[in-house]
């Protein structure tokens, strides 16, 4: 039974262009889940949707067993951390969790009780006089967290909220943010174009492509079992390897005319191959004809392990290694398990 | 480096006395009585008929007979107190009406969507082509048809209307960040706790500077008020300066002491609130609100 729902969900601005087709995703009480896709993909528009910030143009979007299309944001018991923060500049780290609450008729002794305890949570109870131009980025996150939880909602609501952070900080409030919701127990959407922080912090990953859903799934499928050519791309970094594949009385067909015997094959004569960096081996001495010839351009070198860009044939191809012994040279083979290898439809990019 | 500093102090020293000198002669020349004014002229030095010259202006006593269309009368004179309230008045109407008023239509243009907002707008905006002066017959008209002359209504009600507070708060509202609306919406705040709680208190520094522009700008009124009242108990001191040279001393000599006593205290007020608003003003541009 699904907790917040959202189905076939359509929008189109009224310039006419449409951000969500038809998208349609459950999520289960409690669930952490991540919109991730590149920018423009319809991440904010169907979150501002769910927020009541945006009118939906079809579909239904359903809460705790209550369809609140057509409520106000302010009635539908959700909460939402924004990129910028969006702290009221002018009011204490106190109003501004308070705000909320007092415009909803809270007694004071309950909002005193709400704010001290979120405040305590997130260990901001010293700056709760503060106005927050006296905090720094990552306090100011830290409110803006706390506005969202003192409201006790069905659901939080996160629209890129690490993106104006250092790289260090956001690694931090990744964690956090993650290890409160679990405390808490609140549904939440996170929306972010950040794979990193959709691998690391979700409990589901919806990935979305021009306003379409390209694959739901926990972050293992995803990135063991993409869906499509654009899923297999756009997760993982380094990012996926592609190569342009043709199969031939049991052999493959690399361009720059590399041609071994075919450990796998899809149902059709020519595919996109797909092989993550870390499943491909590199070796000196090719085993049983199935090594391919690999040319070594530069090592990076990454302190717990080693990236090796190279090419195999034309295809430039990268190869994630564990970082001890030496570097290697030249004379290398990589070879291609078939468990690692995914085949993708050359033209509508589709899993094969 | 250490000639530099003398020299720009030199010339802001220079710049000062400029502007203070002629307030000073006024000020100076004001502390004598009419007659010697008008024997030896304009004065540098203090003398001691400050108490005499600004007692008889601020109640209107020493000034006994007038003189107008050719014909010498007694009149009383309108005290100067008088005159400041009334000068106060306009100016704190004109100000904080303006601001009112233009708060809430530029309220309106930004935050509510209506299909004839922009249009609205530029109707609002294109009446800085009508200055006061251009209108000002039919503007009588429509004040007098309502039987508000010789009122402070009068005087006030019709100049409230301001294209450029309007213009100035419209595109402060429009730089607030829209994520700081939509959090208030969330935060169940309607239009009117979002303007009282959130709008009104942001606006502040921008309140400041159209209050000191505004205060000024009403404060300096002299054409409109002439043309509404009639009656002296609406007498501003602006137009109190013009009144007062009528007015003789001891039936024979103008009063210069307290035409000059009234331009010096004419100025204080504006003084003031500029002095005291842009400490406030310049303390919010460098704090910045967003
Ligand atoms: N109010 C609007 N009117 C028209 N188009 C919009 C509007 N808001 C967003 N868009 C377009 O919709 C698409 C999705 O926007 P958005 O949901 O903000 O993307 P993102 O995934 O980066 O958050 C973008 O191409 C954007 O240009
Ligand atoms: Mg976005």
């Amino acid at each position: 039974m699904s907790h917040l729902s959202l189905a076939n969900i359509i929008k189109t601005y009224p310039n006419g262009f449409e951000a969500v087709r038809d998208v349609s995703v459950d999520i289960a009480k409690g669930e952490f889940t991540v919109f991730v896709g590149p920018s423009g993909c319809g991440k904010s528009t169907l979150l501002r949707m769910v927020a009541g910030l945006e009118t939906v143009t079809q579909g239904t979007i359903t809460l705790a067993d209550r369809v609140i299309n057509d409520l106000e944001p302010a009635r539908r018991d959700i909460a939402m951390v924004f990129q910028n923060y969006a702290l009221y500049p002018h009011m204490t780290v106190y109003k501004n969790l308070a705000y909320g609450l007092v415009n909803r008729g809270f007694p004071k002794a309950e909002i005193d009780r709400r704010v001290r305890e979120a405040a305590e949570m997130l260990q901001i109870t010293e700056y709760l006089d503060r106005k927050p131009q006296q905090l720094s980025g990552g306090q100011r996150q830290r409110v803006a967290m706390g506005r969202a939880i003192v409201r006790e909602p069905e659901a939080f609501l996160f629209d890129e909220p690490l993106s104006n952070l250092d790289a260090k900080l956001r690694n931090h409030m990744r964690l956090e943010i993650k290890r409160l919701q679990r405390y808490l127990g609140t549904t939440a959407i996170y929306v972010t174009h950040d794979q990193v922080e959709a691998m690391t912090m979700a409990d589901r990953i919806v990935v979305l492509n021009k306003g379409k859903v390209e694959q739901a799934g926990t972050p293992a499928e995803i990135y063991h079992d993409p869906a499509s050519l654009f899923v297999a791309g756009f997760m993982g970094a380094p990012a996926m390897n592609m190569l342009e594949a043709r199969f031939e009385d049991g052999h493959m067909i690399l361009p720059g005319n590399i041609r071994v015997h075919a450990l796998a094959r899809p149902d059709r004569d020519e595919a996109t191959l797909g092989l993550r960096p870390e499943r491909i081996t590199i070796t000196r001495t090719p085993v049983n004809g199935t090594a391919l010839p690999f040319q070594l351009d530069l090592v990076e070198e990454l302190g717990a392990g080693r990236l090796l860009h190279g090419r195999v044939g034309e295809t430039p191809v990268t190869v994630s290694t564990s970082g001890d012994g030496e570097v290697p040279a030249d004379d290398l083979h990589a070879e291609f398990p078939a468990a690692a290898m995914h085949f993708f439809d050359k033209e509508t990019g589709a899993r094969l | 480096m250490k000639r530099g500093v003398i020299i720009d102090h030199a010339i802001l020293i220079l710049g000062v006395l400029f502007l203070i000198t002629p307030l000073w002669m006024a000020f100076a020349s004001s502390t004598y009585t009419a007659q010697e004014i008008a024997r030896d002229g304009m004065r540098f030095v203090l003398g001691d008929n400050f108490i005499g010259t600004w007692g008889d202006l601020l109640t209107g006593a020493g000034s006994m007979f007038t003189e107008s269309e050719g014909k010498t009368g007694e009149v009383t004179a309108v005290s100067g107190l008088l005159m400041l309230k009334n000068s106060l008045i306009l100016g704190l109407g004109f100000a904080i009406g303006k601001i009112a008023i233009s708060m809430l239509a530029a309220y309106a243009i930004v935050y509510f969507r209506f299909p004839a907002g922009p249009f609205f707008f530029w109707i609002i905006f294109s009446s800085l082509l009508l200055p006061l002066e251009v209108r000002i017959i039919p503007s009588y008209e429509i004040v007098a048809g309502l039987g508000l002359v010789n009122s402070y209504t009068g005087l006030i009600l019709p100049l409230i209307a301001s294209a450029t507070a309007t213009f100035f708060f419209r595109q402060f509202y429009k730089q607030i960040p829209e994520e700081m609306i939509e959090a208030a919406r969330l935060d169940n705040a309607g239009p009117i706790r979002f303007f009282i709680d959130i709008l009104f208190p942001l606006s502040k520094t921008m309140i400041a500077a159209i209050f000191i522009i505004m205060f000024v700008v009403g404060w300096n009124q002299y054409l409109w008020p002439i043309l509404m009242t009639t009656d002296k108990e609406f007498n501003t001191l602006l137009m109190g300066i013009k009144n007062i040279i009528y007015i003789m001393d001891d039936g024979k000599t103008p009063a210069y002491n307290q035409a000059f006593a009234l331009a010096v205290l004419s100025v204080i007020p504006p003084v003031l609130i500029v002095v005291l608003f842009q400490s406030w003003f310049v303390k919010g541009l460098t704090e910045s609100d967003k």
